[in-house]
């Protein structure tokens, strides 16, 4: 699978460079959130606001007022912590279409839990006029401005940085409200999004081998959330539904699962892999996603408490599972 | 002719606080010593500092439009009681938005907003709100969560620097907000982007909810320290409308501007003196002392 590394960074300088109304806003965390290329590439378009997230957001509502289109970057926390009121009324309340970019979600961060946005889907979801994407890959990272300049209102994105892996072809770029359907089958349903999707198509390699028929849906839009494909996965496993987040399971994915479970009626055992109503620590991504429950082997462990069987899989087995990119298997057409 | 604009200045804020009284009174309660205090600065502003685009009759208000989103499409804010936002012209933003039936008032003085527009004052289902948002007469921004207003014109006038506009921004405040972090934060940043055709008046009336900001939290000196933020500021007596003027006349140095405007929060009805320090909220608590306003009115 092909790792590619400053996506955001490279890729912002090439889109924004026929969009002159673009201009990024940056709170003292410019190489951090990758909009230093911007800032070098586009100086005049470049709006330094210093450690002072409260003024930013209300700051880029007034220039979205006056037609501009502000990118906010920023680590996550900064955003929905910090400033939450000024992202509620300053920007939300009036529509504004300020797109902010979220670094850090969840513990994708050795930086503890002050650097951590384990909450930000369940504060920003449930916010009015809010649209919600979370990226999950270097194709998503690459075709989400595209996504969150196409909506005419906020949008806040959970966004990756660094080296990431290309789990889906380039060809087929983040849209909206469109899930991805990364697997088919009737014995379990799990649904994943962000850097958890990589873990899920661990596991799902996995259980395929031990004959379990998984439904694997990747969602990067968590808001809004109504295309038909969800439903239908949340309807038809015979063991159950299993969600793996890098959130709380309060409040973001899990949660967006058991309303629709029980809206429809659907009457299916839900199982949420995530944060436990816990703050996390400071450490390796993957000591934390082995700590907290977010891996590949924790979702093993889980599908088979839904199967209520041992399928007889180690921590070395998964280690050895490699994953190549994967299409859709839903045509955007069919979804 | 020259027409005393001063002597228009002080009539038109006498019938500002008549009105603000009138409502007062049938609600039982109201923000009456923010039309005390703030009365000759913003009636300067309207009727003397601004040039803000005329518009060609009162208009009249209409009912709540709903809050803005994607499916309402015939939202519209209050900024029309304001006039076309053209490049040349001049923009204005309340911030304190418990200010609003004083700006309410104001308007009607000002030929923008029909008289009849004030009965639908506090009214279920109207836009004109007892603490406006952006739907309501003269307001543009949501700023009712206070702080917020001066980042969001910050923002603005920086998007009308790049767009070229010629048009001045104002905005006005009250002194308890310099209590909140998010201010310092604006105006921090209005400096560092100077902003220089971006103006604050500031109703500095010593008074907030609490009692007197004196004993609440202190902000004093507010001079210095917005200087030292890199502001060019003015103070000036608060009830006198030459001096509310003259600031807005000096030719810019590259700061943005700050007039301090000191005020008193009883000017005009020397009755509220009574309930002092609680000066942010007029609430009749006796019949009596309501029938001692009604008699004010008369006289006021």
């Amino acid at each position: 699978m092909e790792t590619l590394s400053r996506v955001h960074a490279n890729n912002l300088v090439a889109w924004a460079k026929d969009k002159p109304k673009a201009v990024v806003l940056s709170a003292d965390l410019t190489s951090s959130c990758e909009a230093d290329a911007f800032r070098d590439a586009y100086p005049d378009r470049f709006i330094s606001m210093g450690v002072a997230e409260q003024n930013m957001l209300s700051f880029a509502a007034g220039l979205a007022r006056e037609g501009f289109l502000p990118l906010v970057h920023t680590f996550a926390v900064f955003i929905y912590r910090r400033a939450y009121d000024q992202v509620a009324m300053s920007v939300a309340y009036a529509n504004l279409p300020v797109k902010m970019f979220g670094f850090l979600p969840g513990i994708s961060t050795p930086g503890g839990a002050t650097h951590q946005a384990v909450e930000d889907v369940a504060l920003m979801r449930t916010l009015p006029n809010m649209t919600v994407l979370e990226t999950g890959d270097a194709t998503e990272v690459e075709s989400v401005l595209d996504v969150a300049a196409s909506v005419p209102g906020p949008v806040y994105v959970r966004m990756l940085r660094g080296e990431l892996p290309r789990l889906f072809p380039a060809s087929e770029p983040l849209r909206l409200d469109q899930p991805r359907v990364l697997s088919r089958g009737r014995d379990l349903t799990i649904l994943s999004s962000g850097l958890c999707t990589e873990e899920a198509m661990k596991a799902v390699a996995l259980l395929k081998t031990r004959g379990v028929a998984v439904e694997h849906l990747h969602l990067s839009t968590l808001k809004p959330c109504n295309h038909p494909a969800i439903l239908q996965a949340l309807a038809q496993p015979k063991h159950g539904v299993l969600t793996l987040e890098n959130h709380l399971v309060q409040g973001g994915l899990g949660s967006i699962a058991a309303e629709k479970i029980a809206e429809h009626g659907l009457g299916v055992k839900l199982y949420r892999l995530g944060l436990q109503d816990t703050f996390a620590h400071g450490a390796s991504r993957a000591y934390l996603m082995r700590k907290y429950g977010l891996d590949a082997l924790a979702l093993v462990r889980a599908a088979e408490g839904a199967l209520k069987t041992d399928l007889n899989i180690r921590a070395e087995d998964l280690a050895q599972v490699r994953i190549e990119a994967v299409s859709s298997e839903a045509k955007p057409e069919d979804l | 002719m020259q027409t005393n604009w001063t002597d228009e200045v002080r009539q038109a804020s006498r019938r500002v606080r008549r009105r603000v009284l009138e409502h007062t009174l049938k609600h039982n309660g109201g923000y009456m010593s923010q039309a005390c205090s703030s009365a000759e600065i913003l009636a300067t502003l309207y009727l003397k500092v601004m040039n803000l685009a005329p518009v060609d009759k009162p208009l009249r208000p209409g009912p709540f439009p709903g809050v803005p989103s994607r499916d309402n499409r015939l939202y519209a804010t209050g900024a029309e009681f304001n006039g076309r936002a053209l490049p040349h012209q001049d923009r204005f933003f309340l911030s304190p938005a418990h200010y609003a039936l004083v700006l309410y008032a104001l308007l009607i003085e000002a030929g923008r907003m029909d008289p009849s527009g004030l009965d639908d004052f506090n009214r279920d289902g109207s836009s004109v709100e007892m603490i406006g948002a952006e739907h309501s007469p003269g307001m543009e921004v949501t700023a009712g969560s206070l702080g917020q207003c001066l980042s969001q014109a910050a923002g603005i006038a920086l998007a009308r620097r790049i767009n070229g506009d010629q048009g001045k921004t104002w905005v006005f405040m009250s002194d308890g907000e310099f209590q909140i972090g998010q201010t310092w934060e604006a105006l921090q940043a209005a400096s560092f982007h100077q902003l220089d055709r971006l103006a604050v008046y500031v109703d500095v009336n010593g008074q907030q909810c609490d009692g007197q900001v004196a004993k609440v939290m202190n902000l004093e000196p507010l001079h210095g320290r917005l200087e030292s933020f890199g502001w060019r500021v003015l103070r000036v007596n608060g009830h006198d409308p030459e001096a509310i003027a003259a600031p807005a006349a000096r030719a810019t140095d590259g700061r943005p501007l700050a007039v301090l405007c000191d005020t008193d929060p009883c000017f005009g009805l020397p009755l509220l003196r009574h309930n002092a320090p609680k000066l942010h909220y007029l609430r009749f608590k006796t019949p009596d002392e309501r029938e001692t306003y009604r008699r004010a009115l008369e006289v006021l």
